[in-house]
């Protein structure tokens, strides 16, 4: 935060005594997890993980209870899993399983996505986005507001337990679990009516698997955000290893200028000052940062890229009357141009290069695509299986019979007259297991809203009417109703010879 | 391999391990991880306690709890049993054709009986019920006892030529050569008069020597034109079926010393349901009447 009394020294500014969780003079065969209690910093990014904080937990925590109509008998859940009957439903759109491949083309875009925001702006997924590095800072927030600030956590930490620390305590561990909780009950209102399942919760109505689901999503929220931490992004999470891996010497990662701020030091006495770095080593950094890393030892695993350290030092930076920015969002290259004495280059050209582009192109063509297959989809659809044991029957009058187990989808909402008919293959003619009928080359059936009607279907062709082998010819299903039509290509086998 | 280094950007000591010049850092590992191993092993100890684990010689120790995947299997069978009690209850009390004109039941026995045909009955008919020479293909429409849902159901239940059941479907055509009762020429005769019956090619001269020897001798149980006769189990001999073949030798085999196939009574070692599920599976192949 930008202060006015600029007139503070470097020396006033108290030096916090504190060591990066993974200093190499640590190291054993297994280390045990130190405490992080991460100090309070205000700021440009701490402001901003604010708002995306509250942005995401607000989407989480509120959209399953948003309402859409889609008529009767449909549910009115505006997003919904619905494993049971197999639909995912997102507003107007409703998918199949069928149209799995909406999935896989939302993976791909994830994937690009992921490729794009990283090679643009480093991990931002991390510092900002992870759902652990949200409910961290939601947990630490509870913590700082129950505990104090990180000095007192601390001394928190090693006083004895008198009934002042098992107040604090229970209520931190308490208000914890309702947080837990209350992740793991919002998870399962995506699967299930939300008001319908929410009552039965507090009923002891629910399935076997929604407390299952809340008693483990509560378990994970409470033992991550409380006390693993760090430890599940370090050691458990593969996101940093495959996101280093996407980086170039164009994405923006926060970085310490050392050539600014080496050597550090913090007594700036007149005769040695003009030695010295801008760094006054006042270890702000480190005491802010939530992965208790040092930011100034490079560029490392641990670093979630959370800025936080950034707001920590330009605030110091105001204070002391120095030069912003010595540790900030800078590319590789910027990085290396400023230290031999030469501009950054312009943030255009980081941004807008080759790779970024290709990757936005593809990403936005992948996107076009699948809207334009959304809008253009088929809501009626047929499926066609042909009996492979036998491949064909001999028939008395020496005709030849193939079965097929015909599906036809009716994803509409509403109740549809379909009319199916055979076409090419002359004098085929079919017959439906059930249906007593005489043998015709067109049928008709009423298809129940949002259903799939399977039906048995035998076609018999005179001898002479069909190829040896392989003949095809199709299937086709029209709405009579409307204009949908849908084909299947089959294939009719004949003896060889 | 080589031997261990200090990392000069780290000072972390190497394990040793190189690939391509990249080194593995003998970076410590965090302690609850040891803990969440130890932690696996005391928890497969319990496991070893409470369920089956050290293999024995003819089976393993039972654990505790005493848990089988047996047993297990069993009960879910027990379940689906009695999440279907209702249909098997519907299927036993209607009459076969109702059971048809129901869509869910139609399924449902379709299903049910396809599973029992798996089990009994594609030894001789073959899985997808295409059947063999001497086996029918349940698939056609040619039916030498009928293929109405109650004469399938007569057949599952009594059988064919099966020893011990007074309803069973019997017939008997005569060994017209090995009794002596037709001569060698007069068996081909008849041969191909069965053949021109079928519209198959054949020896003219020999067919029309036959006409009169089929009309003395066949004519009674399969028709003056050889359309058979159900009642009597006597096949179609004017169609495009042959249960054993329809080369001139292999009917003129038949005539010569008739092989009767068998089928069981199936009535004897089914249950009633499973019976109708086989009636409307078979009638469902396509060749239902
Ligand atoms: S390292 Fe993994 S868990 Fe940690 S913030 Fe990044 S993605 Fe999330
Ligand atoms: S070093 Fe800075 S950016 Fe990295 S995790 Fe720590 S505070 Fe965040």
């Amino acid at each position: 935060m930008a202060s006015n009394d600029a007139n503070v020294t470097p020396g006033d500014v108290a030096r916090i005594e504190v060591e990066a969780v993974n200093s190499r003079q640590h190291r054993s065969l297994y280390k045990a997890r130190e405490s992080i209690h991460p100090m309070r910093v205000s700021g440009v990014f701490r402001r901003l993980k604010w708002w995306i904080m509250g942005v995401l937990l607000a989407i989480y925590y509120v959209t399953p209870w948003l309402r859409w109509d889609r008529g009767v008998g449909m549910p009115d859940q505006a997003v919904l899993v619905d494993l049971e009957h197999r639909r995912f439903f997102f507003f107007f759109i409703e998918i199949w399983p069928q149209e799995f491949y909406y999935v896989a083309g939302m993976l791909i875009m994830a994937g690009i996505g992921l490729f794009l925001v990283t090679s643009v702006l480093g991990r931002a997924w991390c510092g900002y986005a992870c759902p652990q590095t949200v409910w961290v800072d939601l947990y630490v927030h509870v913590e700082r507001w129950l505990e104090g600030d990180r000095n007192a956590r601390f001394r928190l930490d090693k006083a004895p337990w008198n009934a002042a620390k098992i107040r604090k305590r229970f209520t931190k561990y308490l208000i914890w679990l309702l947080i837990a909780v209350a992740t793991g009950g919002a998870w399962v209102f995506y699967f299930a009516d939300a008001p319908t399942l929410f009552v039965k919760l507090f009923t002891l109505e629910a399935s076997v698997i929604a407390y299952v689901t809340v008693g483990v999503l509560t378990a994970t929220t409470f033992v991550f955000g409380g006390f693993m931490r760090e430890q599940v992004c370090t050691y458990m999470c593969p996101w940093p290893r495959i996101q280093a891996a996407m980086m170039d010497e164009n994405s923006l990662t926060v970085t310490y200028q050392d050539w600014r701020g080496e050597p550090r030091g913090r007594h700036r006495k007149a005769a040695d000052a003009s030695l010295l770095g801008d760094c006054i080593d006042c270890n702000q950094c480190v005491a802010v940062c939530p992965m208790g890393i040092d930011i100034r030892d490079g560029q490392q695993l641990e670093c979630i890229n959370c800025a936080l350290c950034v707001d920590a030092c330009n605030t110091i930076m105001a204070r002391t009357g120095g030069t912003p920015n010595l540790i900030s969002y800078t590319t590789l290259k910027s990085y290396e141009a400023n230290a031999d004495g030469r501009p950054a280059l312009p943030l255009k050209k980081t941004v807008f290069r080759a790779r970024t582009l290709v990757y936005a192109t593809l990403w936005s063509c992948i996107g076009l695509a699948m809207l334009f297959v959304l809008f253009t989809r088929d809501r009626l659809d047929i499926n066609v299986l042909r009996d492979r044991n036998p491949q064909f029957v001999v028939l008395s009058d020496g005709s030849i019979r193939n079965g097929y187990t015909v599906k036809i989808l009716n994803m509409e909402q509403k109740e549809r007259r379909v009319l199916l008919q055979i076409s090419e293959l002359p004098d085929a003619l079919m017959t439906v297991v059930g249906q007593d009928l005489w043998p015709s080359r067109t049928r008709e059936f009423v298809l129940s809203a949002d259903q799939v009607q399977q039906l048995q279907i035998y076609v018999a062709v005179p001898r002479a009417s069909v190829e040896p082998g392989a003949n095809s010819f199709r299937f086709s299903v029209t709405d009579l109703s409307g204009i949908e039509q849908a084909h299947y290509g089959a294939i009719f086998r004949a003896p060889e010879e | 391999m080589s031997e261990k280094k200090t990392d000069e950007v780290t000072g972390i000591d190497t394990t040793g391990h190189e690939w391509d010049g990249i080194r593995e850092l003998d970076n410590p590992l965090p302690r609850w991880w040891l803990w969440t191993f130890l932690a696996c092993i005391v928890w497969a100890f319990g496991y070893m306690v409470f369920y089956p684990a050290i293999p024995l010689v003819s089976e393993a120790t039972p654990g505790v709890l005493g848990y089988s995947s047996r047993a297990s299997v069993h009960q879910d069978i027990q379940e689906a049993r009695v999440a279907q009690s209702e249909m098997i209850s519907k299927v036993d009390s209607l009459a076969l054709a109702d059971i048809r004109n129901d869509a869910d039941l139609l399924q449902f026995a379709i299903n049910g009986g396809r599973a029992a045909y798996s089990v009994n009955c594609s030894q001789c008919h073959g899985s997808g019920a295409a059947g063999s020479p001497g086996y029918p293909n349940l698939n056609d429409d040619e039916w030498i006892w009928g293929g109405n849902l109650e004469s399938i159901a007569t057949t599952l239940q009594h059988g064919i030529r099966h020893p011990g059941d007074d309803d069973t479907r019997f017939s008997e055509m005569p060994a017209f050569g090995r009794d002596g009762i037709l001569d060698k020429e007069q068996v081909k005769a008849v041969a191909n008069r069965v053949l021109a019956l079928a519209g198959q090619p054949h020896d003219t001269e020999l067919a029309t020597a036959g006409t009169e020897l089929y009309a003395d001798n066949c004519a009674a149980c399969h028709g003056e034109t050889g359309k058979g006769d159900r009642e009597q189990g006597a096949p179609n001999l004017s169609d495009a079926i042959w249960l054993y073949g329809s080369s001139e030798a292999e009917i003129a085999r038949q005539i010569h010393a008739p092989r009767h196939g068998v089928m069981p009574a199936w009535g004897d070692r089914l249950d009633p349901v499973t019976i109708k599920q086989l009636t409307i599976y078979v009638h469902s192949l396509g060749g239902g009447e």
